[in-house]
């Protein structure tokens, strides 16, 4: 029998390791030497400077610099912003989805919860957010620094919560049975099979997060508030200022900031951990060609992340699952020992009626809000709700027009694929709203030219959902299908009347429904912008949200948020509910 | 009863062990009838039933895995409520975590007894190796084939040296060959006293396998669930197949699960016929599609009309819980009898044998709407309605009342496609709806 010593100690079998001249070999090393510790002189400056920043007096109107020679440092704020934004997203949601799927009591509120907080766009936490963060630290920068965090959290958590909770409740009985039957403690239950069985959903919804977080980040860097006017050192604020100054010289250069650390994230982060978590995919049998990441290749050889996790975070993990294991017995031995006495449940009512009480005050509050709009304001709000309606949805007709068909192209020919699948990425990793300023140049000067800026801006954040839908779709069409529509010589429209339509139906649908919430949500930055020293509007919903956050008029705020809410809820209920169950049902491509 | 284990006390023991849902009007659904069983050291004993008839519900209720409705399950004396029993199960479909390895598949349970990592690497490495799976410690599991997957399943349940050890149909997701090789394995663990294992309760569907394992076989009765019969095994092992004692009782367990009443249950009987009487005129659909059945009807014509049902199954490569749901059907459609295990063709099963496609489906309706009463009120129902339609889910309401839901659903499955082969309605899937078919 071997040691456990002589065990293999790697996870999964290895590539052939890159061959590597000999006589390299002490010039290679160096060189990782040099790099780690450039990184790390680096990583203490970014810290020191961060520090200073956040811990430094109120700047609130501060000057944002035009120059390129500050969008490193600037980039770097953002980044952190944008990381730390996504790690609170991620412990949120996790908590979030848990509760969800674990309490029936909490479900039944939770849920529905989630879908119209998924529908209210980031500015309309605005207010609230920012005057609780800067009442919180009044004298420090750490509050607008917080303030801006929060928003961008507010944008990138729902998703994730959503993908946790619904994972969760498809881990297959047989699996949560052995759990049970093995007295898994909840922590264990936790770590080796809540956890990985929803990473890969995780892994795609933070992804998509993150971009969220880079699209409304220019919103969520620098608003003003009523008469207050918060600027924040950062990528986003480079590019508004620049944008607001008309130059051009300064957004191009911010641009290209952007892309670039956009698709450094995409190589050095996404892309091995995406590599990483095939090794969560749910199935049986392995697929025939495993993924392959040199990066994550190199990590898993000889980095300090291995060392790391052998070291510490394995000896870590370890403790607490032996710990939690010995608490789990021992609560157990008393809860059996206090099965007698029945539990006292008053902290539960106590709770749920604060929870009620403030509720009724809070919505009393809110309709006395709203009760200080005139007719007239309710008039102009409906019409403004039409306007964005028909934006939005003549942006999604034009999406799904140029997509399904590039779409179907590329899913058809692999060739053609792996030929377009880097490009249509990197291009769709651009935030629109980086790229806007640019588009607003050539079009402000046109006749109808916001319109039509605005329903761009729309169509270019949410196409790419509906792109890769299609994709997908298209190459999950069964080959026996394609051969029985060349057999039966079928023209090319009823190829598309009965095999690419319908095969492609169920992602059409998922991609849609996202879409359509993406463009909504986007409205705020689509319809309201600060151009060339002036405000550039199309009337709309999102409009008026980001002129009332602007103005401060909480009142007009409310309303517009609550209006855009309940139609995005009930476009959800009434629409795409209704086209998901015919997706399941009729056009399931089953075996 | 057996009267071997007299005197012994038993591992686990059920007393009137039973599973209902309560229903809203106050009436419940009984899936299990009270019932006892007890676990003896030393035993192996095999539960065995058609597929959907509430074994493997049974055996989590023994395992402490599911809630009881009723009864008291006692481990070593006491309620289990009060006591975590020591057991482990071998999952149908293995349960293995993906993404660990074999090592780390089999350490998991030792980690929530809070074994330390040194302690905990040495006993499963030496189950693993008992288990023939050294050399695949740091392999993942969708590396391995069906039957590897296994071993590590049985490696993992016997890391925690279980009292009882439960397995849940463990062979059937296997091979005929890799299923053999298994079981032989188990066996010389379990006769070579290897492990310290006391007893073994196996459910499955397949009777031979029952035979080559147990020394004690309980057959579980369907509609609810009950106590059928029970055997005591007394062979040696190795069993022979070929051993005219082993075809012997493996006939007799055929007759008995097909055999409608059995003296030794007259109460459970009884309890069947209060509980049909309660569903009045529903009668449970066996999951069947009928163009299975006739397919059945014409093998059995090609036997002259009559053939013993383990003969039948050998020939068909199939096993009871595949074949007993088309007998079902047929026999309910009057097309076929059931004498002693042996299924017998009625003159309409023969006409039905011989009949052609479009005549099938003539006879087809006129049995059902004869014999089902489900498929009648659906007609009538429809042809009350003006335009001959109904949605799906009203049928589902009316079925709610008398079954759990996943079974409602299932029920209204079976209807739905057997009507359809009748030619009684159509039903749209998209829009759940079902409309009378003109005639």
């Amino acid at each position: 029998m071997p040691s456990p010593a002589l065990l293999p100690q790697h996870q999964t079998p290895l590539p052939p390791t890159a061959a590597r001249p000999a006589g390299s070999r002490w010039a290679y090393a160096f060189l990782i030497d040099i790099a780690v510790f450039v990184s790390v002189f680096a990583v203490i400056y970014g810290v020191y400077s961060i520090g200073r920043s956040w811990l430094g007096p109120v700047r609130a109107e501060s000057e944002i610099s035009q120059d390129p020679r500050s969008l490193p440092l600037y980039a770097l704020y953002s980044l952190v912003r944008i990381l730390v934004a996504y790690v609170l997203s991620l412990v949120f949601a996790l908590a979030y989805g848990y509760t969800a799927a674990r309490s029936r009591r909490a479900e039944i509120i939770l849920i529905p919860l989630l879908d119209i907080l998924q529908s209210i766009p980031v500015l309309s936490f605005l207010p609230g957010v920012m005057l609780a963060m800067v009442a919180l630290f009044p004298s420090r920068q750490l509050g607008v620094e917080l303030g801006s965090i929060i928003l961008i959290f507010t944008g990138q958590v729902w998703n994730i919560a959503f993908s946790f909770y619904s994972s969760l409740k498809t881990i297959p009985r047989d699996l949560r049975e052995a759990a049970i039957i093995y007295r898994f403690s909840g922590w264990q239950r936790f770590l080796e099979l809540d956890l990985p069985f929803s990473t890969i959903g995780l892994v795609w919804n933070s992804m998509m997060s993150v971009a969220g977080g880079w699209f409304f980040l220019m919103a969520c860097e620098m608003f003003v508030l009523g008469d207050r006017d918060f600027r924040l050192p950062g990528l986003g604020s480079f590019l508004q200022t620049a944008a607001g100054h008309g130059n051009t010289r300064a957004m191009l250069w911010g641009l290209a900031a952007m892309v670039t650390v956009i698709v450094l994230m995409d190589q050095l982060i996404w892309r091995p951990v995406i590599t990483w978590a095939d090794k969560f995919k749910f199935e049986q049998v392995e697929s025939a060609a495993a993924a392959q990441n040199s990066l994550l290749n190199f990590i898993r050889r000889e980095s300090f992340l291995i060392r790391f996790y052998r070291r510490i975070l394995h000896p870590v993990v370890e403790w607490l699952t032996l710990r939690f294991a010995i608490g789990a017995k021992r609560a157990a031995a008393k809860i059996k020992a206090n099965r007698a006495a029945k539990p006292r449940r008053w902290y539960g009512w106590v709770f749920a009626g604060a929870a009620v009480v403030l509720l009724i005050y809070g919505a009393s509050r809110a309709v006395g809000e709203l009760a200080r709009l005139h007719r007239g304001d309710y008039f102009d709000l409906f019409r403004s709700a039409g306007l964005t309606f028909l934006r939005v949805n003549l942006a999604l007709i034009l999406g799904a027009l140029w997509t399904v068909p590039v779409g179907v192209a590329i899913g058809f020919s692999p060739r053609f694929a792996r030929l377009m699948q880097p490009l249509v990425q990197l291009a769709a990793s651009i935030p629109a709203t980086a790229l806007f300023p640019v588009i607003l140049l050539f079009l402000i000067r046109m006749r109808g030219g916001v319109e039509i800026a605005a329903m761009a801006l729309m169509l270019l954040g949410t196409q790419w959902y509906i792109l890769f839908n299609v994709i997908a779709g298209a190459m999950a069409i069964p080959t026996d299908l394609k051969e029985a529509a060349s057999i039966f010589k079928f023209g090319s429209l009823d190829r598309w009347r009965y095999l690419i339509l319908p095969g492609i139906f169920p992602y059409l649908v998922t991609g849609m429904v996202t879409a359509s919430g993406g463009a909504w949500n986007a409205s705020i930055v689509a319809e309201y912008f600060h151009f060339q020293g002036r405000i550039v509007k199309a009337p709309g919903l999102g409009s008026t949200i980001s002129s009332a956050s602007d103005a401060g008029r909480f009142d007009l705020l409310l309303a517009s948020t609550l209006i855009m809410a309940v139609i995005v809820v009930l476009i959800n209920r009434l629409l795409w509910r209704k086209l998901y169950r015919l997706a399941s049902t009729r056009f399931k491509l089953e075996t | 009863m057996s009267t071997t284990t007299a005197g012994v006390e038993p591992i686990i023991a059920a007393s009137k062990l039973e599973k209902f849902y309560p229903q809203p009007d106050g009436s419940r659904i009984q899936v299990i009838s009270p019932t006892d069983i007890a676990i003896y050291p030393g035993q192996i004993i095999a539960l065995l039933g058609p597929s959907g008839c509430g074994k493997s519900t049974m055996l989590r209720m023994l395992t402490g895995l599911s809630p009881t409705s009723g009864g008291t399950v006692f481990w070593h004396g006491q309620p289990v409520r009060d006591e975590s029993p020591n057991v482990s199960i071998v999952f149908q479909s293995f349960a293995l975590f993906p993404w660990l390895t074999v090592l780390e598949n089999v350490e998991a349970p030792l980690e929530a007894r809070g074994v330390p990592d040194v302690e905990r690497h040495k006993r499963a490495l030496r189950i693993i190796d008992s288990v023939g799976l050294d050399g695949f410690e740091s392999a993942y599991p969708k590396e391995l084939s069906g039957g590897m997957k296994q071993r590590v399943g049985v490696a993992r349940a016997l890391v925690v040296e279980p009292e009882v050890l439960f397995m849940d149909e463990p062979f059937s997701a296997l091979d005929v060959l890799t299923a053999e090789t298994m079981r032989g394995e188990l066996m010389e663990l379990w006769l070579g006293k290897k492990i310290p294992t006391r007893a073994i309760f196996i459910v499955t569907h397949n009777i031979e396998e029952a035979v080559i394992l147990a020394d004690r076989i309980i057959v579980l009765g369907r509609n609810p669930a009950h106590i059928h019969a029970e055997f005591n095994v007394n062979m040696a092992h190795p069993r022979d197949r070929k051993d005219p004692r082993f075809t012997e009782l493996v006939d007799l367990i055929y007759k008995a699960l097909t055999q409608q009443v059995h003296p030794e249950n007259a109460l459970a009987e009884q309890h069947r016929a209060a509980e049909a009487a309660r569903r009045k005129d529903i009668v449970m659909l066996p999951h069947t599609r009928p163009g299975g059945m006739a397919g059945l009807l014409e093998i059995l014509e090609d036997h002259n009309g009559r053939a013993d049902l383990h003969v039948l199954a050998a020939e068909l490569s199939l096993e009871v819980d595949a074949l007993l749901p088309t007998v079902d059907t047929a026999v309910l459609l009057g097309l076929l009898k059931l004498v002693e295990g042996d299924a017998i063709l009625t003159p309409e099963g023969k006409a039905f044998a011989h009949a052609d496609i479009q005549e099938r489906k003539a006879m087809f309706r006129k049995s059902v709407l004869a014999n089902v009463p489900l498929l009648r009120q659906m007609q009538q129902a429809l042809k009350s309605k003006t335009n001959r339609t109904l949605p799906a889910e009203f049928f589902q309401d009316l079925l709610d009342e008398h079954f759990s839901e996943d079974e409602a659903r299932r029920q209204l499955e079976t209807a739905i496609q057997w009507g359809r082969y009748a030619e009684l309605f159509d039903y749209d899937a998209a829009s759940g709806k079902l409309t009378l078919t003109e005639t």
